[in-house]
């Protein structure tokens, strides 16, 4: 990428829950059109970062910036940084019972629309078309649009579920976050080919995951290791496959040194 | 969502949508206040048969002796002698909308009922403060011999019918509101559906209160024949005024041998009505009786729509939804009694409080003693979208039988501030995640609606919503 700033930029970010700082000064640049892997052992800050990326009140932001396209995201609620198009695939998405999936969609694609200057919905007859093709992508059956959202949803129909969103609303930043986690061999392999499905130039990915698997099947050319609220390494692909073989002590090691 | 927005004031939308009043002049109307002379006068203006006079004079004195009840909300605001008791408001009924008075028709059209007639209904009775000012049926069921009228003019019109039925499911004597509204009722809707005859689209019946501190007493009598079938839908609003009107309806139905009945309601009163309401349902052999009672509005409500299930095979289905916003008290739920073995019955509660108000459930389910082999389910959910409001369930049981299967589940829960925000990270604003959270919460209600209203109940639950999610 050769444009000035980076779609989406984090610098210096430090993050408290609960007056505890987890995040503690975590700088990191993502572009449209790149895969980035954020790895790191439990309770490094992964989760941490993806919810104060989207905003969860939950989460203090004590220092820092986050910016997407050179707009300041921590002056933005949940709902406009949704509209700009920031994405967070949950790890433990919620169910709403009564909403249907495809009741939900049509709100949340509508107001995507509204904020990138398209006044009207899409056509019922439209919008129809498109839940069923990214259906397709994901192998979900038709009747999934009409069941209520996460509700009584397996594991796996959930991260599915996520992508879908993911799918219809077309970000152009999407986090990832442990979408590997509780999925089997199949499952996670239909989510993976749903995510390289839709990556492209025109969107940008931050994979989060504790383990090198899904790395399998989707390809990063960035990967940066998560220690104790700060990246202590960054490199390419290789990375990921040095960390499987030595585990994460090996790089507290070289934070140690 | 990061910093907290300020709390507006509930139903703001209502005041435009629904809360403004015409200047009529109507052509009659009773001096404030009731004692015999106001209840004869409404008797001689009607030019009723002496039996109903007597009927009326007779529920005065009852009225006038029961005491308030102590429970539920507080009815001891309630000034009775401020109130207007009859208020005529144009001359004739017409069954056709161009006769209407304009600025009254004008109501109705910015109601959408001339609309919705048209589309989807069989036929449709607007009350205008006392009387039926438009009361129309579709021909081919008039000809299968259905009868929708306003009760008065059943009461002209079929006079043998109407005191078969009148006034033997909810005798005057039931409760104080019930004897005020055998004392001074007027207007309602009359239903005979004959035996095997189905209604397929509903019957649809409009009550507005449009003068300030007026009473409405409508009174209605529904019988369904063997076998018959049919959907009644009434809906209610009334002006915003700064003091109360009160609504004090009484519902009779009659279900016979394997007929069904729908009844469904979408209360909407301004937040200054006091809805004190009495309804029952008698089901006969395999009849089912379904209400589906759905309140938004009122100041207060107390309502508990009630199947007596007198023969074995008769069954009752109870679907309330109670929804207090800032200064409303819903007192809503449902009664069932099994009367007779074999009978069964299913109560689904949903109540929302929000903004300081009260919703909640009170309810009975009683088996009498012989009555083997009935089912009953009573599910109550209450949802509360902040701290300071409250829900309440008081869930009675008076079981005389052991030989029966009687379920009871109660959930609260709160609007979840990770529910929220799921939803927002999808880029939906908050008062409107807010209102797909409630939405998908009575859904279990809204689907048995016809779309018409499902599409409208929602709306309500929108404007409702409005601004003011803390």
């Amino acid at each position: 990428m050769t444009s000035a700033k980076p779609t989406l930029e984090i610098r210096d970010l430090h993050v408290a829950v609960e007056g505890k700082p987890i995040l503690k000064g975590l700088s990191l640049a993502v572009n449209k059109g790149e895969i980035h892997a954020l790895m790191g052992p439990n309770g490094s800050g992964k989760s941490t970062l993806a919810n104060a990326l989207m905003g969860n009140p939950k989460y203090e932001i004590t220092g820092g910036s986050i910016h997407l396209n050179g707009v300041d995201v921590l002056e933005l609620s949940a709902d406009e940084r949704g509209r700009k198009g920031l994405f967070l695939a949950f790890q433990y998405p919620t169910a709403i019972p009564g909403v249907s999936v495809a009741n939900f969609l049509r709100m949340a694609l509508t107001a995507r629309r509204k904020e990138m200057g398209m006044e009207k919905p899409l056509p019922p007859k439209e919008f129809r078309a498109l839940v069923k093709e990214k259906m397709a992508l994901l192998r979900m059956d038709d009747s999934f649009a009409g069941r209520y959202i996460n509700d009584g949803f397996s594991g796996g129909e959930k991260k599915r579920a996520e992508i879908l969103q993911m799918a219809v609303l077309q970000p152009e930043i999407a986090v990832l976050d442990e979408t590997d986690s509780g999925l089997d061999i199949d499952a996670l392999r239909i989510v993976s080919e749903g995510v390289n499905a839709l990556s492209g130039p025109n969107l940008g990915v931050l994979l989060i995951t504790h383990y090198q698997r899904i790395l399998n099947y989707i390809k990063p050319q960035f990967v940066h290791v998560l220690v104790d609220g700060r990246i202590v390494k960054s490199g390419g692909p290789e990375l990921a496959h040095e960390l499987e073989a030595q585990g994460y002590d090996w790089v507290r090691e070289i934070q140690a040194a | 969502m990061n910093e907290p927005q300020q709390t507006l004031d509930i139903r703001e939308g209502y005041k435009e949508k629904f809360g403004f009043h015409d200047d009529i002049a109507p052509v009659f109307k009773s001096r404030r206040g009731l004692d015999k002379s106001v209840v004869e006068e409404i008797s001689a203006m009607k030019g009723e048969p002496a039996w109903m006079r007597d009927f009326r004079l007779k529920a005065l004195e009852q009225f006038e002796k029961k005491p308030l009840p102590n429970w539920g909300g507080n009815v001891g605001e309630i000034d009775f002698q401020n109130i207007f008791y009859y208020l005529k408001p144009t001359e004739e009924q017409t069954k056709n909308w161009d006769e209407v008075p304009a600025d009254i028709k004008r109501t109705f059209d910015r109601l959408g009922i001339p609309e919705a007639e048209q589309k989807f209904l069989s036929g449709v009775g607007a009350q205008y403060d006392s009387e039926t000012v438009y009361h129309k049926i579709k021909q081919d069921l008039a000809d299968k011999g259905v009868i929708f009228l306003d009760t008065g003019s059943a009461l002209e019109q079929h006079p043998d019918l109407f005191r078969q039925y009148f006034g033997t499911i909810i005798p005057p004597s039931d409760n104080k509101f019930a004897a005020l509204n055998s004392a001074v009722w007027s207007g309602g809707s009359f239903i005979y559906v004959p035996k095997g005859v189905k209604v397929d689209m509903p019957l649809q019946a409009y009550f507005r209160i449009n003068a300030q501190n007026m009473g409405q007493f409508e009174r209605t009598l529904i019988i369904v024949d063997e076998g018959a079938w049919v959907h009644y839908v009434e809906g209610c609003t009334a002006p915003i005024y700064a003091s109360d009107s009160l609504h004090s309806a009484v519902v009779e139905i009659i279900v016979k041998k394997g007929a069904r009945c729908r009844y469904t309601t979408i209360q909407n009163w301004s937040n200054n009505v006091f809805n004190l309401v009495t309804k029952r349902a008698a089901a006969y052999q395999d009849a089912t009786m379904e209400w589906v009672d759905a309140n938004l509005g009122s100041k207060l409500t107390m309502k508990y729509p009630s199947v007596y299930l007198m023969e074995p095979g008769a069954h009752a289905e109870i679907l309330s939804i109670a929804f207090a916003g800032k200064g409303q008290h819903q007192d809503a739920g449902g009664k069932a009694v099994h009367g007779a073995p074999n009978t069964t019955s299913s109560v689904v509660s949903k109540s929302i409080s929000k903004d300081g108000g009260r919703a909640g459930y009170r309810g009975l389910i009683k088996v009498a003693k012989g009555a083997k082999g009935c089912k009953s389910t009573v599910r109550c959910d209450a949802l509360l979208l902040d701290e300071h409001s409250r829900s309440d369930t008081y869930p009675y049981m008076e079981i005389e039988e052991d030989q029966v299967s009687i379920g009871h589940e109660a959930t609260v829960s709160k609007i979840g501030d990770e529910q929220l925000f799921y939803l927002m990270s999808r880029g939906i604003p908050e008062a409107e995640a807010a209102a797909m959270i409630v939405s998908g919460f009575i859904e279990p209600i809204t689907k048995e609606l016809p779309m018409e209203y499902a599409v409208e109940m929602n709306r309500l639950i929108q404007l409702q919503m409005e601004g003011s999610v803390g």
